[in-house]
């Protein structure tokens, strides 16, 4: 039993990609401890067991759990202490943070607190999907963990719900698995993910029907059945699993029953350009602070938020009023950060956006009323778009013209 | 399928056949009351019928059919679950109800409704005018018209009392067969053979409770039925945690005669429910979601507590009640060796302590009560006792979001009476039944789970 500090300078919630990101850089400085609530730290590319990953990072291409091994190994010779199987339960202002293990219910106190925690898919009670409650109805990372963590096969021919690039990655980890889809389904006319990924159904053997959604998920014990609505009406598709894939959100838990303010939007919390939450003492990175970003993304932005946490450290963080980021466009969903004060050694050098439906426009970026960049945008949901910050502090609006 | 081997050797005073809430607690109440008892359930494991998702609400019954069966046995079942619910380590959430009227002639039903439950015996009922009403509820939509309270309504853990009362059965002497439908049966010199799936059992007095099979399985043994069950099936749907600081209160609709119609109410998990819609059908194994009516329910939700607006849907579940041509129960005792409990519609949470009181008596058994009892106490999952997750030695929490631990896990897949199935495992830990719904446990749960469940969660891939 290892047994957890009580105080450290540091404290990261989360041991994936950003938060290692993070403790790798704050090591140099500081005591650092991260929190991960698995029995391994990594995340979630320890269970991605394909490529690409590690490019920006370690400048070649790894399978992720490679990837998250070598996170692990670079935080650790750094001087990094980490804990696993260490789950953090309630976040308070101070700051402090109760954690449970076997060791029973503590505190840690800590100078700063990282909250790197991720997102995962949602699932399909909150798609409201109908039928029956039978095994063999999971999402891609429950999917992943059994297939790459645990060795083991719930299904033999699922379909896949969803055409966001992870649903590319359930036909990996399918094959990988000697399981056979039988069907790609989305809702939408077009699938989410970036031609020529789209194209990966057909040449992997799997048909992709869009415009089709499910209507019944039969079977009493297991999966026996899908009841679909397509273009050529009301289908039954035989089968034995449900890969319910993306529609990420935030896993945010943390923030429900805390002081901090989370956004709605995007589902995290509100952060400012140095990555600070409303309690300037809790910062935030990665995955936690919008569905949803690369491996890459998410451990580049732990990289910049630990420089605004060194500089917090030393007392040199500007603590400037914040002004609000308002959007204007009912085609935009959600932006990043929500608060904007100095501009300069800011760990967000530019604003994140995701539109909710495809759009062709001008995205223009405005302070106090005054325009200072704009780009032209043709977009689909769940594509990055960024834009810069305005080059002084001042309210900001972010408005999209459409054409 | 019928063997000629015993299935559970020697003979039995009472074999309860089918273990939902009224089974488990009719296999507790003849044990303490001194009977070699056998349950019999056709399930891997208890709780797979109609007790398998209900509202969770233990009503005082102020609203039950004044004179019914239904009324005392709800009010005796409350009763006794006030009694013992600490002994066996069960929770009780006292959140009260109002009853809101959203319209002019609900309004004008309340004083009615009042009355009934002064006759019921249920007296501290209130009126809450509309200041009176908002600030018992400030949550509550525009539509809120009046309300009254009824103080005594509280909720419970719908899974952990039937498998407490079961429990306590055990303890005391009683044996359970799972996986074993009871297909025939025949009488005998002194009661009944009966025939399952997995061999015979020797019994004196045989008792349905088969819940929706109550009238199909009257007709196997004593070739006729007094009634037939024509399911009635109720859809949900759970809220995240941060959704139950919206109501304190249970928010019970005006009722109707056919339903209690759409409830908000918390879960002892520490959720915030909606539903249960009332939907008759024919079927009843499938208790089928619909997309359009779980979207419908979220509306009607919104309604009553608009601020749900913003909350993040966690479950969606549907039950079905075992509901009959009757309004009332149909509990009889056919003769000295065979009772039936059938039609415990939509108050059998409640009401089944109670029940079980009232079939003990129509047995006329001459019994000797152990005169030292066990009482067993069952794990806590309520969001409203200490958790396991807050002791030492839990071996780690595996379900994240419901803060299952290890140790929880371990113990449910062992004990007297171990869960053999990913949904038993469910009622009895929580786990994968929050927010995630799986997405981070999954896989650890299928190796925990190895060798345990009857099908497997996902095979070893070679
Ligand atoms: C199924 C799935 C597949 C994906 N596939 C890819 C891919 O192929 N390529 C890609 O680039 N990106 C992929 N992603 C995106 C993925 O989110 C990023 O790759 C990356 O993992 C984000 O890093 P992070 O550090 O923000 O979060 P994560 O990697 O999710 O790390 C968060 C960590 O926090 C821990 N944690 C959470 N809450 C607590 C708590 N309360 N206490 C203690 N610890 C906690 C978690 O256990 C986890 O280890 C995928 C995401 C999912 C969900
Ligand atoms: C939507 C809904 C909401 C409800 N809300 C509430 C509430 O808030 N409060 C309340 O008090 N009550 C509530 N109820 C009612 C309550 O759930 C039921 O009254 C109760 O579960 C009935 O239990 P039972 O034991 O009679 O039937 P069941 O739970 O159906 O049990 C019968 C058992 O018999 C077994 N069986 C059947 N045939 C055989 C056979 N041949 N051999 C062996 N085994 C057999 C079945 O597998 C089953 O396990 C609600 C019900 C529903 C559906």
């Amino acid at each position: 039993m290892t047994t957890l500090p009580q105080e450290t300078d540091v404290l990261v919630i989360g041991a994936g990609p950003a938060g290692l990101g993070a403790a790798t850089v704050l090591a140099k400085s500081a005591r650092v401890l991260v929190v991960e609530r698995e029995p391994t730290a990594g995340g979630i590319p320890r269970h991605c067991g394909h490529y690409p990953f590690g490019l920006r990072e370690f400048h070649r291409l790894m399978k992720g759990p490679d990837y998250a091994r070598a996170l692990v190994g670079q935080a650790v010779e750094a001087g990094v202490q980490i804990t696993t199987r260490v789950n953090v339960v309630r976040l308070e202002p101070g700051p402090r943070v109760t954690v449970t293990s076997d060791a029973g219910v503590t505190t840690i106190d800590a100078k700063i607190v990282l909250i790197a925690t991720g997102v995962r898919e949602s699932s399909r009670a909150q798609r409201l999907i109908g039928g029956e409650k039978p095994g063999g109805i999971i999402p891609t990372g429950a999917l992943q963990s059994m297939v790459y963590l645990e060795g083991r096969r719930p299904f033999r021919r699922p379909v896949i719900l969803g055409t966001e690039l992870v649903s590319f990655s359930a036909i990996m980890t399918c094959r990988h698995a000697r399981i056979k889809p039988v069907a790609m389904i989305e809702q939408n006319a077009q699938p989410t993910a970036r031609w020529p990924a789209a194209l990966y159904p057909q040449v992997k053997g799997v048909p992709l029907q869009l415009s089709t959604t499910i209507r019944a998920i039969e079977g009493r014990e297991r999966v026996e059945r899908v009841v679909v609505d397509g273009p050529a009406g009301t289908r039954v598709i035989e089968t034995d699993g449900v890969i319910v894939t993306g529609m990420f959100r935030p896993e945010a838990t943390l923030l429900d029953g805390s002081h901090l303010e989370k956004d709605r939007a995007t589902g995290g919390p509100v952060i400012d350009a140095f990555g600070r939450c409303s309690d300037p003492a809790y910062f935030a990175a990665g995955n936690l602070l919008r569905p949803v970003e690369t491996a890459g993304w998410s451990w580049a932005e732990g990289v910049a938020v630990a420089r605004s946490i060194t500089a917090a450290l030393a007392g040199s963080l500007p603590q400037d009023p914040q002004h609000s980021v308002t959007l204007k466009g009912d085609a935009l969903s959600w932006v990043v950060p929500q608060r904007f004060g100095r501009v300069g050694e800011t760990a967000h050098r530019r604003f994140q956006l995701r539109v909710n439906r495809p759009v062709k426009g001008r995205l223009s970026v405005r302070a106090a009323g005054v325009e200072y960049s704009s780009i032209r945008i043709d977009s689909r949901p769940e594509r990055r778009i960024t834009v810069p910050l305005p080059p002084h502090a001042a309210p900001v609006e972010i408005v999209l013209e459409e054409t | 399928m019928s063997h000629d081997v015993s299935a559970l050797p020697g003979r039995f005073d009472v074999a309860v056949i089918g273990a939902g809430v009224v089974g488990c607690a009719l296999a507790r109440r003849f044990a303490l009351a001194g009977a070699r008892v056998a349950v019999i359930e056709k399930a891997v494991d208890i709780l797979d019928g109609a007790s398998k998702g209900n509202s969770a609400i233990l009503h005082t019954g102020f609203d039950a059919p004044v004179g019914s069966l239904e009324q005392s046995c709800v009010a005796a079942g409350y009763a006794e679950y006030l009694e013992i619910h600490g002994k066996l380590g069960l929770p009780l959430i006292k959140s009260g109800a109002l009853v809101v009227a959203w319209s002019e002639e609900e309004e004008a039903l309340l004083p009615t409704l009042m009355e009934q439950a002064h006759q019921n015996g249920v007296a501290d009922v209130e009126a809450l005018d509309e200041t009176a009403m908002r600030s018992a509820e400030p949550g509550l939509g525009k539509g809120a018209r009046v309300a009254f309270r009824v103080p005594r309504e509280y909720l419970i853990d719908p899974w952990s009392a039937p498998y407490a009362y079961l429990l306590q059965a055990i303890e005391n002497g009683a044996e359970i067969l799972r996986g074993a439908e009871v297909t025939a049966g025949r009488r005998s010199d002194n009661g009944w053979v009966l025939e399952t799936s997995r061999g015979t059992v020797d019994a004196g007095l045989v008792i349905n409770a088969a819940g929706l099979w109550g009238d199909l399985l009257d007709e196997k043994l004593i070739g006729r039925r007094d009634f037939h069950i024509k399911p009635r099936k109720g859809q949900f749907v759970v809220y995240d945690k941060p959704a139950a600081k919206l109501a304190s209160h249970i928010l019970l609709p005006v009722p109707n005669k056919i339903t209690k119609g759409v409830v908000v109410c918390r879960t002892a998990f520490g959720n915030l429910l909606v539903g249960p819609t009332a939907e008759d059908q024919d079927d009843r194994e499938h208790a089928v979601l619909v997309t359009e009516t779980l979207e419908a329910l979220k509306k009607r939700g919104e309604e009553i507590l608009p601020a749900l607006k913003d909350q993040q849907v966690t479950a969606i579940y549907a039950g079905l009640r075992p509901a009959t041509e009757f309004k009332d129960y149909r509990i009889t005792a056919h003769d000295r060796t065979y009772i039936t409990v059938g039609g415990i519609r939509s108050t059998g949470l409640s009401a089944a302590l109670g029940i079980a009181q009232h079939v003990l008596k129509l047995a006329e058994l001459n019994l000797a009560a152990p005169a030292d009892p066990v009482w067993p106490t069952v794990p806590n999952i309520s969001e409203f006792s200490p958790r396991d997750w807050q002791t030492e030695g839990h071996g780690g929490i595996v379900c994240h979001c419901e803060l299952a631990t290890k140790r929880e896990i371990q113990k449910a897949l062992d004990g007297p009476l171990p869960t053999k199935s990913l949904a038993g495992l469910k009622r009895r830990t929580r786990v994968t039944m929050g927010r995630c719904q799986g997405f981070f446990c999954s896989a650890e749960i299928a190796r925990l789970t190895e060798g345990h469940f009857d099908r497997p969660m996902a095979e070893k891939a070679q």
